[in-house]
């Protein structure tokens, strides 16, 4: 899948892209041959394999200089814009928060119509009025909601078309994750990891809303898995679904990745592994029936969700082709898996690590706690985080936004459930050098950066999945949580908490341009084309930015 | 937990600009004055509240929402501690803040530990302040190197409003081991240009590409970490322990008239 190196001629998808000013028609076999039509953005990840790598062709190396601003969107909601656009025939489609959707020309950035969904009071999030994003299947764009429904938007008119109840917003359930279109259905899962929820991961029906299956990430009584729960405390287990998944058509299996057990920070109120908890899991999506899983992180005390995006490809590892799986979790390690079985192929930290001393041959982790006040590497935001990394078949690497030098001090207490109110179970503090000194938050709150690198700073890293070896490592000063893209002529999109927008060499990491955007970089940039223009999108601050070439002067 | 930016959303254009107002409002932080008020039993219960329910948002520093810094006062929609309550329990709506539906003692609690700067330490000795500032200005000679309200060298920070960043027992620190106390933001910097120049001074912010500083002789400068030849910080603290210098009865005044600094 995409090992290829094919780029229709920018010309061919040009004409697709002017000759269809018809309401887009996103066909189930449109997504499944999405790297088939580059110009557009189909899904959160870009295509079911979710690389984030564009087959574009017109900005390279040689000419990345010359990129300049074509268009903004400015956002009229603040906080953390995190949502990654569609762009489908010409039309962009992206979330505001809290569930705002707008219609947006791709090539202007002139806006056709916004819907705004009126979100319950009720609602409750742990980190923010966050939204990842859209799917569309049909002319249908598919949203999920702070309130815990998925609402179907009529793409052309911008119109609700129903709206139905995935999660109970007063015990906590919130969808913040973009939707996937497989085939017949729109496939979601539920956030609430810190309220006690029983997370699950569902199929509902395009045309009707109608839930088609489900699969609780908690096993229930009886089922396969329960027994890694002792008592009740499956009940309150937690195991949030908050970033799309993968897809495979060839296995007709999807990938998800599933959150943290509850409560967060005391592992002793629930004994065992607690499947299936730090995740990942393998659902056919046809029927919700799982096929396998493999856990990162079994009975965790420390917060790390296993909310990365599975990135899906076909490698050839000690001289056997293998349809891989590869995974840079927030636990630290970087894994290899066999996507057909779950089986383990290999793993390795990517960042420094105590909280286990290494993984054993089936890939699970030794673990290490530390003594109760001592730093614990990664610290709670993880080595990485949900933010989207890449895999690039022409370099072979996998790419990731890494957070060095972080560790925090965690600390266990007792909790309570009460329907609706967090289910902590202790927290954690960022080590600094000096009692009270700030370290990173969640995100940028303040253009001063008084936590410094001392306490932690970002890095683009580039792994080699066939030695698990960092080829090579771009620090940042602030840490980061971009997304990344890589593209076909071997250049790396991507930004960081500090407001600057990068190309890297993909093979080096060398910087041949950036852009001072100045807000926090919490997205990941997309590449789409349009009337033989290709474009790089990204979300800085409260804005979208637009590059493309600069035009040549008339000679 | 979501590994996401904590920055609530208003929802609505109108609530915007309402929150806009709040904000341009006159901050709020005379109630902070008020630390005393509360019982210790109260204040550590808070804390358990806090860190449960409220911390994966506003912060282990109160400061994770753009625009509202609990542990120094500062709220978009708070005056008195019945506004505080009201506020969470029935939460902002289109903002992000849930409602909270906590019992009488656990808001009493949490209201108690905001106020109280989240200062959970009561062993610290707070003393006069009026007997504090004399000290300030005499024979600690603390102007000699920091500034408040205007007065005094901005060789080390400006303290004009350190009773709000820093908790008691965080002063206290500060004078008796100050290398301790010494948070990294304030590590004083040294910078050769490739051009030859020296400038002492301290940081005001730094990214990876750039650094700004305000330099010993009171400039506001911004470099190109390009231009630079090297930077470094110094890890000890230039200020002197007042450990010997100060009678422990005159270290407390000193904390008195610190904490009782709070421009904000």
């Amino acid at each position: 899948m995409n090992l290829r190196a094919f780029a229709p001629p920018l010309i061919a998808l040009a004409l697709l892209g002017a000759a269809s000013p018809a309401p887009a028609q996103v066909t189930a076999d449109r997504l499944r041959q999405a790297s088939d039509e580059p110009q557009n953005w189909l899904t959160y990840s870009g295509t079911y394999a979710s690389q984030r790598y564009s087959l574009l062709r017109q900005i390279d190396p040689g000419n990345v200089k010359n990129l300049e601003l074509k268009w903004v969107l400015p956002n009229q909601v603040f906080g953390a814009w995190q949502a990654t656009p569609l762009v489908v025939d010409g039309v962009m489609y992206v979330t505001q928060r809290p569930n705002d959707v707008l219609a947006v020309d791709a090539k202007t950035g002139r806006v056709f119509w916004q819907y705004r969904y009126p979100v319950s009071p009720e609602a409750r999030v742990c980190c923010g009025s966050n939204n990842r994003g859209l799917a569309i299947l049909g002319s249908t764009l598919f949203m999920g909601t702070l309130d815990g429904r998925l609402v179907a938007i009529d793409a052309a008119g911008g119109r609700p078309l129903w709206n139905v109840a995935v999660g109970d917003p007063r015990l906590g359930y919130s969808l913040t994750m973009a939707p996937l279109a497989v085939k017949d259905k729109i496939l979601v899962g539920v956030g609430g990891g810190e309220y006690g929820i029983r997370g699950f991961v569902a199929a509902f029906d395009p045309a009707s809303g109608k839930e088609l299956w489900r699969f609780y990430t908690i096993p229930g009584p009886g089922e396969r898995g329960h027994e890694t729960w002792s008592g009740d405390t499956w009940k309150t287990g937690g195991g949030s679904v908050w970033l799309t998944p993968s897809y495979d058509p060839a296995l007709n299996l999807t990938y998800w990745g599933i959150g943290n057990p509850g409560p967060d920070w005391n592992a002793d109120l629930r004994p065992g592994d607690n499947l299936y908890t730090d995740s990942v899991i393998a659902i056919d999506a046809d029927t919700g029936a799982l096929k396998w899983h493999f856990q990162f992180t079994p009975n965790d005390t420390y917060d790390y969700d296993a909310v990365q995006v599975a990135v899906l490809a076909d490698v050839t590892l000690r001289g056997t082709p293998t349809k891989t799986l590869m995974w840079a979790n927030r636990n630290g390690f970087f894994y290899v898996l066999n996507r057909e079985t779950g089986a383990f192929l290999s793993g390795a930290p990517f960042v420094k690590v105590n909280w286990a001393s290494g993984l054993d041959a089936k890939g699970r982790p030794v673990q290490t706690p530390q003594p109760p006040g001592q730093p614990t590497w990664p610290g709670n935001q993880g080595g990485t985080n949900w933010y989207s990394p890449s895999f690039s078949p022409r370099t072979g690497l996998f790419y990731l936004s890494a957070w060095e030098g972080y560790a925090s001090i965690f600390r266990k207490e007792p909790a309570t459930y009460i329907p609706g109110r967090n289910f902590a179970g202790g927290g954690h503090t960022v080590v600094t050098p000096v009692p009270g000194a700030p370290g990173p938050r969640i995100g940028r709150t303040t253009p001063v950066n008084d936590w410094t690198d001392v306490t932690g700073h970002g890095a683009v890293i580039a792994l080699d999945p066939q030695t698990l070896q960092r080829k090579w490592t771009f620090p940042q000063y602030d840490v980061t949580d971009s997304g990344i893209l890589t593209t076909a002529t071997d250049l790396l999109f991507t930004g960081g908490r500090e407001g600057y927008f990068y190309a890297l060499d993909a093979r080096n990491g060398e910087v041949l341009w950036k852009a001072s955007l100045g807000g926090q970089i919490v997205n990941g940039p997309i590449a789409y084309a349009l009337d033989g223009t290709q474009y790089i999108a990204v979300i800085s601050g409260n804005s979208l930015y637009t590059f493309g070439l600069r035009q040549e002067p008339p000679r | 937990m979501s590994g996401v930016g904590r920055v609530r959303g208003v929802g609505r254009t109108l609530l915007v600009i309402a929150a806009f107002g709040l904000l341009a409002a006159p901050s709020l932080r005379a109630q902070a004055d008020h630390g005393a008020q509360y019982s210790q039993s109260d204040i550590a219960a808070g804390y358990r509240v806090y860190s449960s329910q409220c911390v994966q948002c506003h912060g282990g520093l109160g400061d994770g929402i753009s625009g509202v810094d609990l542990r120094r006062g500062v709220f978009r929609r708070a005056a008195s501690d019945e506004d505080l309550g009201r506020v969470i329990t029935n939460g902002v709506p289109g903002a992000g803040m849930p409602p909270f539906k906590l019992e009488a003692a656990e808001l009493t609690g949490v209201v108690a530990f905001i106020r109280a700067g989240f200062d959970q330490t009561a062993s610290v000795r707070v003393g006069d302040p009026a007997r504090g500032r004399a000290l300030y200005d005499g024979k600690g000679d603390c102007a000699t190197c920091h500034r408040v309200r205007g007065r005094g060298a901005l060789t080390a920070p400006d303290l004009s409003g350190i009773g709000l960043v820093r908790t008691v027992a965080a002063l206290q620190r500060s004078l008796l081991n100050p290398t301790t106390a010494m948070v990294p933001a304030n590590r004083p910097l040294r910078i050769v240009t490739k051009r030859g120049e020296t400038l002492d001074g301290r940081r005001l912010n730094e990214d990876s590409y750039t650094v700004q500083l305000l330099d010993t002789r009171g400039r506001l400068r911004s470099l190109a970490k390009s231009d630079i030849r090297t930077l470094t910080y110094a890890t000890a603290s230039p200020m002197p322990s007042y450990a010997s210098r100060l009678t422990p009865d005159e270290i407390a005044d000193l904390v008195g008239y610190l904490a009782s600094l709070r421009e904000p």
